[in-house]
């Protein structure tokens, strides 16, 4: 626990430094809700967006497999919070076109309103929803 | 090589994900959970994540892209009824689960049947984000 925000640090460097390369690269916000969105409603850059999500998914699955402990997700074993979470960070990231990745990570650090507001806003509604919920009714 | 980018960019950013404690998502409520057991790693992930990214912006300043083109220009106008409700509902979700889009993609090979539900589900919702976006442009601008 003491180490967490060093593993925290270094990921986010990590993050940071896939962002950089694909903005200096291919010229792209790298948001995750973006790339995967296109592949739902667009037949733009197909192939990059699947390249990104193959990385996304493999290289996570190849350094899981060598950890250990096996990091966990402890998501929550209620099916229909599960997916009205799902349906709701699917719609809303779309209509806000973007998430914690493009609006946070790429828009905070160009200092973009959009960015910073939206990730105010998101931060804000997720605690206020917790709050409520694990602590107003302790559903979750 | 654009695809190529876009894989090492992915692999990075799923690595640094994983690294970073992101894919628990007790990790990412105890970060919301501001009146529980606050967990403050998140701010040490995005504050991590945004220093490469500010010199990225420097660079991105002057030139172009490694593989040409241009750069996204910030769009306009920049705060609409759109970015508000759409970041409201996605806070919620995340909120209720502890997933963003990224982890969820990331930890969908070992996140269990939840996680393969939570991305089936969030696919349908980008579906259906353009009827809803539809629906609040209609209920901003009567006809």
């Amino acid at each position: 626990m003491q180490v967490a925000w060093i593993w925290g640090l270094a990921g986010g460097l990590l993050i940071g430094l896939g962002a950089a390369v694909y903005l200096l690269g291919n010229g792209r916000i790298m948001g995750a809700s973006g790339i995967l969105g296109g592949l739902v409603d667009s037949t733009d850059r197909t192939a990059e967006r699947l390249a990104f999500v193959a990385g996304l998914i493999g290289m996570p699955l190849v350094l899981w497999l060598f950890m250990s402990p096996a990091p966990q997700t402890h998501l929550t074993g209620n099916l229909p919070v599960v997916i009205i979470a799902g349906v709701l960070v699917g719609v809303g990231t779309r209509i806000a076109n973007g998430c914690t990745s493009g609006h946070g990570v790429c828009g905070i650090s160009r200092f973009s309103l959009r960015g910073i507001v939206a990730t105010l806003i998101y931060i804000g509604s997720g605690a206020v929803t917790l709050y409520l919920l694990r602590h107003m009714l302790g559903w979750v | 090589m654009r695809v190529l980018i876009s894989l090492l960019a992915g692999s990075l950013f799923g690595a640094g994900l994983l690294i970073s404690g992101m894919t628990d998502t007790t990790k990412v409520q105890g970060w919301l959970d501001v009146f529980g057991n606050w967990d403050p790693t998140l701010a040490f992930v995005m504050g991590g994540a945004i220093l490469p990214m500010l010199i990225a912006w420097k660079i991105a300043a002057r030139g172009q892209p490694l593989t040409g083109g241009k750069y996204p220009q910030a769009s306009r106008p920049e705060l609409d009824r759109r970015l508000v409700v759409g970041s409201v509902m996605f806070g919620m979700g995340w909120g209720l689960s502890g997933l963003c889009p990224g982890p969820a993609i990331a930890s969908v090979t070992y996140g269990g049947i939840g996680g393969v539900v939570f991305l089936i589900a969030m696919i349908a919702g980008m579906f259906a984000a353009p009827v809803v976006g539809a629906q609040l442009d209609r209920a901003a601008n009567p006809a």
